[in-house]
């Protein structure tokens, strides 16, 4: 009886620590002409690239662009999410927004969306269902990412210097370490490149270093490039590379390719010790505005929609283009 | 002359004693696993042993392993003691690092989220955030010794919570400290061709060993351990002593915190020591310690912890790949716990003595 | 009868196959049991029998392989020599599920149930009636309530176990047994933690069962209730067996020489200083005033114990007595009172304090408060010590082995060594650690709970002497102990415990059994 009191305690303590953080969930108002929208975001403050994501659509479907924006934030917790959206569906708001916690378990709630009338829009993450359950997918396009990647390589080890390739992968079945590690991979049988060694450092500075020693212990020099799937992991790279007295990144050093972009990183591109640092965009506020008013006036967005995105190199990317960065 | 068939009798039954106490010595086990790691390596990966000076450091597979396992030695050695003590364990190490660490970045960086200066001054920072480490440590220690809960229960708290606090501390940013001093501690001081993790893994080892040693400490952590009502009825502070392991506990996470996060530069509390309470438990397992508390064997557990880094470190060695890596420490990690069970010792107990006992009656 | 001892010695003397005497044979039949721990011949060569409808008591001093040969019985150990024959049918007993199968039920001092399940959850556990896969509350209650009216045990099935004191769990712990068909039961030391009225009822229970042609081994160390229920004893000593006896055949006088192995040394000269102790001048070495735990725990009382003194403790289980002296030595929280000391004012908040004024407790329940069951027996004899020292004044090893050497010797400890732990030592020298343990520290006033109890009878006198030796040596003692002649024996004087409350102090020519128990009783008021 003691032992569950204690538990029952220690569970309202955890549930308080989480409801403190908890959504700002208000009733709709239907009044005014307002487009009602339900966003459940995964976890609001996760990462700086979260917080730019979810400041992007406040932004873009704010009361004087005409919309009435309900967030509410899971905290990662994925059947929190769930009961969000059936939330937003008794609700009866215009439209729904999930960037999920987890890839499964969507067919219920999705099939209640469906039948109350409310189109669905993924963000960034993606889920098994099957499309029909939902209106589009928006996003990055990795794949097309890691091709921005693969393309400044060619160019890179085009005058004889061999490509002799590590892999640092992100969290294995991601959807961003599929896409880019596919678009590696497809470049490396198009150019006959090397690739030494593949192993997930699940997108950790730590794990990453960890991974690139042991790398250094068993091919030493031999190793001309470094294809990290993420910031992070270009991090703990280039830190192995350093203490081992090797040269990470210019024009004669091990070419060391990131993505996501986020401003400290792009201080290292500028820095030169990132050679290729592709963008993950995270703005995705205007096209969601955007795909929104598509469906308003009657049109149908494609099933997938992607946010524009860039590639910085060491060479010619700017202070002024890291200053004016928000992420 | 007869005395050397006695001799040759008294040689043998002593190796036959030697090897008895050999196999019912908790060490014995521990250092068996990691003979076989090592000579597994010698095979699959060239150039294991070879140690070479790049950069001013000694480097190689082996001053790897050390320097990769050097946090996990340090939670280890917290691990142990509140095992010993509580006979339970407590899973927030990881969120304490984050903890400590975030503190420590703090103090250094002021609310800049990348620079090269520090706010001030190095030694307080450091010091700064092994006390943001004591104080968890006392928080989980009040609660297990005083209000007499669960080890893991109440850690649970810190576990769920802790990383969230040091998000707060940093902002929900990721801290990067870009001036050279601060990789002294995770990296390397000036100068010295060791990496400075082995050194101060290696001292803090000395130092909890001394520490146990020395004072009457480790006996008093074995008895509040093993019985503790005995122990309250000898007149030891039973409470007392728990809180004391808990907050060494929280301590030594914050000093692995601080040591991980000076070898990346950066503090990053989502990722920072993830996962590592549970590599620690298991260290101490494989260190023969008993789970529910008592006798304790420092040098087991940290056996077991280097066995879990060269385990890790032999696995990307040898290529293995990503989505089958952790099948594989899996695999290896069920076959140690079933050969450490009781009950596979005694069945390897009963087929050695079969064994022996044939061997004499065909020498007799 | 004559037959059946004459089957028995052809058997035994030919190695003939028993049992085929199928009407009146011996039902569990032991041949010829060997058993060795590395180190300890624990049991060599020795037979057992045990016939349908008695109750045989297994005696031997701690050490003579009573609880070895209960469990290779009962499979929780494997046999190394001899055979196991049921009606006549050899067996082999695997594991104490094996036994089960076989009708041999266990009843362990240390009882086997679930403290916070109901009686009848306890009596079913694991083979719950069902219903529709469901346990079948109502039929489960119903066939407990039946069981407990049965046996004439006075506990409600749907009460939570805990609520009963630990006479009643045992006998529903002996009505579980019972109830899964069993034709073996064997009673591990059942009765000693259990008062005289209490006993009583468990023997009734016990005659019951015997009726139902169940057949008893009962192990204890009450040499009185040996001759009040048994019908044959067998009696080991260092793992042989000595023999095997018919009750009326066997004096106690006889018994106890056999379980010793030598003449019982007679004590009656021990008790020759008692007269000499306390003088009433003198300042008491302890002094309470007013002191009390609590009601619950015990009424506030007064005491004065002297220099050189024995003062006994006597009262029913539950009196108060241990709570007594646990408020004395500050295991208990003292909540009203005061303490004097050498007639100087002390607080005692903890134990610590307890030790630093002088004093040293053995507490009753050796191995849920006394030994540390792991640690080596050097460290069990400094432990106390070394708390005393502090954490910083650490004990040499040299010491320590010094110490350990010293009160192995001085107390005649046996033990491999003082390195072995003290888990592997039998209960008599448990006891005697725990006594050095507390000797080291040099205390002046030493309170000594239940130190003989399940002890074997050697080590018990041992035990007596050396408590009136330190008497002689100028300390100071609290004796209690449930079997009143030994503290007749030592005491020169006794405080009557009933009800939590301290009801009298006797001395001089009140000392004798009959006053004591009136005192108990309580009948004269």
């Amino acid at each position: 009886m003691k032992k569950l009191f204690v538990l029952l305690l220690v569970a309202i303590v955890t549930l308080g620590l989480v409801a403190c953080e908890s959504p700002t969930t208000g009733t709709p108002s239907k009044s005014g002409g307002l487009i009602t929208v339900g966003f459940a975001q995964c976890k609001a403050d996760e990462s700086d690239w979260r917080k730019a994501n979810t400041n992007s659509v406040q932004q873009a479907l704010s009361k004087e662009n005409g919309f009435d924006l309900i967030l509410a934030d899971s905290n990662n917790d994925a059947a929190k999410q769930v009961s969000d959206v059936q939330g937003f569906i008794d609700q009866e708001v215009d439209y729904i927004i999930i960037a999920a916690v987890n890839v499964d378990g969507w067919d219920t709630v999705l099939k209640n969306a469906k039948d109350a009338g409310i189109p669905v829009i993924l963000m960034d993450r993606t889920i098994n269902a099957s499309d029909e359950l939902y209106e589009c997918w928006l996003g990055s396009d990795f794949y097309g990412e890691g091709v921005k990647a693969t393309e400044w390589m060619k160019k890179r080890f085009s005058g004889g210097t061999p490509a002799n390739i590590v892999h640092l992968q992100g969290q294995l079945g991601a959807s961003a370490q599929v896409g880019r590690t596919e678009a590696l991979e497809d470049a490396i049988t198009a150019n006959g490149w090397t690739l030494l060694a593949q192993q997930t450092g699940d997108w950790s500075t730590d794990t990453a270093k960890e991974i690139m020693s042991s790398w250094i212990q068993q091919f030493g020099s031999d190793i001309t490039c470094v294809y990290a799937e993420n910031d992070n992991m270009a991090d703990g790279a280039i830190q192995a590379l350093e203490e081992a007295g090797m040269k990470a990144g210019g024009d004669d050093g091990v070419a060391i390719i990131s993505f996501d972009a986020n401003r400290a990183y792009l201080q290292m591109t500028l820095e030169g010790k990132i050679n290729c640092n592709v963008e993950c965009n995270p703005l995705h506020g205007p096209k969601v505005a955007e795909i929104i008013k598509t469906m308003e006036s009657g049109g149908k967005p494609s099933k997938t929609e992607t946010v524009e995105e860039s590639a910085f190199f060491y060479d010619t990317i700017t202070q002024e283009i890291i200053d004016a960065r928000q992420y | 002359m007869s005395d050397l068939k006695g001799n040759n009798k008294l040689s043998k039954s002593t190796f036959i004693s030697f090897a008895k106490s050999l196999a019912s010595n908790r060490l014995t086990f521990s250092v068996v696993v990691l003979l076989i790691v090592v000579v597994q390596n010698i095979i699959t990966t060239p150039g294991f042993f070879k140690i070479t000076i790049a950069n001013g450091l000694i480097s190689g597979y082996i001053p790897n392993i050390l320097d990769e396992a050097s946090e996990l030695v340090i939670v280890t050695l917290g691990m142990t003691l509140v095992t010993a003590a509580s006979g339970g364990q407590d899973i927030s190490a990881g969120a304490i690092m984050a903890v400590a660490a975030s503190f420590c970045g703090l103090m250094l960086n002021g609310s800049e989220y990348r620079t090269d200066v520090f706010h001030s001054p190095y030694l307080l920072a450091l010091l700064v955030g092994l006390l943001g480490g004591a104080l968890c440590g006392a928080f989980n220690g009040f609660l297990v010794s005083k209000l007499r809960m669960p080890p893991m229960l109440t850690s649970l708290i810190l576990f769920t919570a802790g990383r969230s606090i040091a998000k707060q501390i940093t902002h929900g940013q990721t801290i990067y400290i870009m001036n050279p001093v601060y990789k002294w501690l995770g990296v390397q001081i000036p100068g010295v061709p060791i990496r400075t993790t082995i050194i101060v893994s290696t001292v803090t080892v000395i130092f909890i060993t001394l520490l146990t040693r020395l004072t009457s400490l480790g006996l008093y952590i074995q008895s509040v351990g093993i019985n503790d009502a005995s122990s309250r009825l000898v007149g030891l502070k039973s409470s007392v002593i728990k809180f004391l392991t808990f907050v060494l506990y929280g301590v030594l996470a914050g000093l692995a915190g601080l040591v991980g996060s000076s070898s990346v530069g950066s503090v990053n509390s989502g990722e920072l020591g993830l996962g590592i309470e549970m590599d620690a438990i298991l260290a101490v397992a494989l260190g023969g310690n008993n789970l529910g508390g008592g006798k304790f064997s420092i040098a087991g557990s940290i056996i077991g912890a280097y066995t879990i880094q060269a385990i890790t470190t032999t696995l990307y060695a040898m290529n293995v790949r990503a989505d089958q890596l952790n099948v594989f420490k899996a695999l290896i990690i069920i076959v140690i716990i079933v050969a450490s069970s009781d009950v596979f010792k005694t069945k390897i107990k009963h087929f050695t003595q079969k064994i022996f006992s044939k061997n004499v009656s065909v020498g007799g | 009868m004559e037959k059946l001892k004459q089957e028995q010695n052809n058997s035994d003397c030919m190695g003939k196959q028993p049992g085929h005497n199928d009407e009146a044979g011996p039902s569990l039949k032991m041949i010829g049991i060997g058993k060795s721990f590395p180190g300890v011949r624990a049991l060599n060569n020795v037979d057992f029998s045990l016939r349908c409808g008695e109750i045989h008591a297994l005696m031997g001093e701690n050490g003579a392989g009573k609880s070895t040969l209960i469990k290779v019985l009962t499979g929780v150990h494997p046999m190394d020599e001899g055979r196991v024959y049921l009606e006549g049918n050899p067996v082999l007993v695997r594991s104490p599920q094996d036994a089960q199968r076989y009708g041999i039920s266990t009843v362990y001092q240390e009882l086997n149930l679930c403290p916070n399940l109901t009686v009848a959850e306890n009596l079913f556990l694991g083979r719950e009636p069902l219903k529709r896969c469901l346990i079948d509350w109502k039929r489960m209650n119903d066939e407990a309530e039946c069981l407990l009216k049965e046996l004439n045990i006075l506990a409600e099935p749907t009460a939570q176990l805990d609520s009963y004191s630990i006479a009643i769990q045992q006998m529903i712990a002996i009505a579980r047994a019972v109830n899964t068909e069993c034709k073996y039961l064997i009673l591990d030391e059942p009765t000693s933690s259990l008062d005289a009225d209490e006993v009583q009822r468990l023997f009734d229970l016990m005659r019951r069962l015997k009726k139902n042609k169940v057949g008893i081994i009962f192990i204890t160390h009450f040499i009185e209730q040996v001759y009040e229920i048994c019908d044959r004893i067998t009696v080991l000593r260092n793992g042989e067996l000595v023999g095997e006896y018919e009750i009326e055949n066997l004096p106690r006088f006889e018994l106890v020489k056999k379980m010793m192995g030598k003449e019982i040394e007679v004590l009656s000269d021990l008790s020759v200083h008692k007269d000499e102790s306390s003088s009433e001048s003198e300042v008491p070495v302890l002094e309470a005033c007013n002191l009390s735990s609590g009601a619950s725990k015990v009424a506030p009382f007064n005491l004065k114990i002297y220099k050189g003194e024995v003062v006994g403790f006597s009262g029913l289980l539950g009196s108060g007595r241990s709570e007594l002296v646990r408020t004395i030595y500050g295991a208990d929280k003292a909540v009203e009172g005061q303490q004097f000391i050498k007639g100087e004012s002390v607080t005692i908040k903890r134990t610590l304090d307890a030790m630093k004024h002088g004093m040293a407790y053995l507490p009753e329940d050796r191995k849920a408060e006394g030994i540390l069951s792991e640690l080596s027996v050097r460290e069990n004899i400094i432990i106390a010590l070394q708390a005393k020292r502090g954490i910083f004044k650490r004990l040499s090893r040299k010491e320590m082995e010094k110490y350990a050497d010293e009160y192995i010797k001085l107390l005649d400890i046996k033990t491999a060594s003082k390195e072995t732990p003290i888990k592997s030592l039998s209960g008599g020298n448990q006891q005697k650690v725990i006594l050095a343990r507390w000797l080291l520290t040099n205390p002046e006033f030493m309170i000594l709970d239940e130190p003989t109890r399940g002890i074997d009878v050697g080590t018990k006198t041992e035990i007596q002497k050396l408590i009136l030796k330190l008497a002689e040596e100028g300390k100071s003692v609290a004796f209690i102990s449930s079997e009143l002649d030994e503290m007749l024996r030592t005491c020169s004087r006794i405080v009557v415990m009933r009800d939590r409350q301290k009801v009298g102090e006797l001395t001089d020519s009140d000392l004798n059994q009959e006053t004591i128990m009136r005192t108990i009783a309580g009948g004269e008021q």
